[in-house]
């Protein structure tokens, strides 16, 4: 069975071939509506990772802080929460329960509520990722900074997180490369990413294995792009002397 | 309740609609964490077999499956495993074919790091026993790895549990597909969501209690 790859430059409605793959105006052809796709798996990503980071920084601070049972539980709550259910069954009670449940989210678009479905899933990962980062550290540290009468908020910002991130920037690599895997369960809610687009696209021009090769092109491509990205940053950040990969913090 | 009604549930709806999708789910991890371990295991020998012939191909084989979304791996085995056998299959028989081929990509990495985390020595023991390379696998070191692996193991079980839910986009009836039928045919789609995530919870945080355990016992003997 012959592939053949003109059906990219198929035009979506006439399912004519356009000999530039690219046309003017309000039609587009296959490959256009491709990268749109991809457009959109890109943005969920990102600004999914951006939510996973932030909220994943805070619930993993709070599971390390000292004498503070109550936030402890409720970073540990949090994590067993967002690990125990399928992102598929998260991103469904965001789009479909959430909205019903609390009038003010009615009105709220799908693509923020597939971003806070991914971004808080993946919010709970960080924060364990984040938590064993800090608990690596030796005791030492954080008691050098208490006895420089550093307050809590401070020797966590100047003394045990940047050594803390260090250490967990490989699986941090890692989640980043999985979110974009992960975005994919965005097709269920109607997002035109790439996966909705091999199913629809797929079906419309009766050439899947084409349109099929074309998405996973683009995946391999998004995440060696962002493995790269992390190295890096992984080679910026360093601290000549400190080893930080897997030697759970030894100096 | 914030207006919404979970009188629908009954033991008949249950034993109609969730229990079917609930076995499936069961049986797919359950088949997919034996096939995975098992095609893992083969891919971990290869890649540490030390011959290149061996290597390569393993080596494409996982890091390509890793770097693609399982959904899009579900479209393409739905789409190629009938054009290759020539009959069409149901989405189930593909999801288990699916789930064990991908699967063992994952597998075969935890069985890798679990074979290089034995001591060398180990190795030359076996061999100074005047042991082949497969009774030093099949009696010094694999036993070990899969001690040394086995909390990893079931974790990844879970995580493989809850992937089962994602046969959703080639309509296999696992136990997301159940809710959310129930729920289509009593006009509560939300209450059924709802009760799925509930389910899911229960059941992957008590396995992941139990896996804790297991972990705690090993540590202590070791």
């Amino acid at each position: 069975m012959a592939l053949d790859f003109s059906v990219f430059c198929q035009d979506t409605l006439t399912n004519e071939v356009v000999k530039t793959c690219f046309e003017r105006g309000p039609d587009q052809t296959y490959l256009q509506w491709m990268l749109g796709a991809w457009g959109w798996t890109v943005a969920v990503s990102l600004t999914s990772l951006l939510v996973a980071l932030v909220v994943g920084s805070i619930i993993g601070t709070l599971r390390t802080l000292p004498d503070r049972p109550g936030w402890v539980r409720f970073g540990n709550a949090w994590v067993e929460l967002f690990r125990n259910v399928p992102l598929l069954v998260q991103v469904f009670l965001w789009y479909f329960v959430v909205p019903k449940v609390i009038p003010a989210m009615r009105d709220v678009p799908p693509f923020v509520l597939v971003v806070c479905a991914l971004g808080l899933f993946t919010s709970a990962r960080v924060a364990e990722q984040l938590r064993s980062g800090i608990q690596a550290l030796p005791r030492g540290q954080r008691y050098a900074g208490m006895a420089m009468g550093l307050t809590t908020p401070q020797y966590y910002r100047y003394v045990l997180l940047p050594m803390a991130y260090r250490i967990i920037l490989p699986p941090l690599t890692s989640e980043s490369m999985n979110i974009f895997k992960n975005s994919s369960v965005a097709f269920a809610v109607s997002i035109s990413e790439l996966t909705q687009f091999a199913l629809q696209g797929g079906e419309e021009t009766s050439r899947p294995i084409e349109i099929y090769i074309g998405v996973t092109m683009l995946y391999v491509i998004s995440a060696l792009v962002i493995n790269r990205i992390m190295a890096f940053i992984e080679k910026k950040t360093r601290v000549p002397g400190f080893v930080a990969a897997g030697t759970g913090g030894g100096h | 309740m914030l207006n919404l009604d979970f009188s629908f549930y009954s033991w008949s709806l249950i034993n109609d609609f969730i229990l079917k999708g609930l076995y499936f789910s069961i049986f797919l991890t359950a088949v997919a964490t034996l096939g995975g371990v098992f095609f893992g295991t083969l891919l971990a020998l290869m890649r540490l077999s030390g011959k290149k012939w061996l290597e390569m191909p393993a080596a494409i084989y996982v890091n390509g499956m890793r770097s693609i979304p399982l959904l899009m791996v579900l479209l393409w085995f739905f789409l190629l495993v009938p054009m290759i056998i020539g009959r069409p299959i149901g989405a189930e028989y593909s999801a288990i074919i699916t789930f064990i081929a991908f699967e063992a990509a994952y597998f075969s990495e935890i069985m890798r790091a679990g074979i290089q985390s034995i001591p060398r020595g180990q190795v030359f023991a076996g061999q100074a026993m005047g042991m082949t390379y497969g009774q030093n696998m099949k009696l010094v070191i694999l036993p070990q790895a899969f001690r040394n692996m086995l909390p990893v193991l079931l974790t990844q079980t879970i995580i493989l549990f809850q992937d089962t839910s994602l046969v959703y986009i080639i309509t296999a009836y696992d136990l997301l597909k159940g809710f959310e039928t129930a729920g289509k045919n009593f006009g509560r789609p939300e209450e059924a969501y709802l009760l799925a995530a509930v389910v899911y919870f229960v059941i992957c945080f008590s396995l992941s209690y139990v896996v804790k355990r297991i972990h705690k016992k090993i540590a202590i003997i070791r």
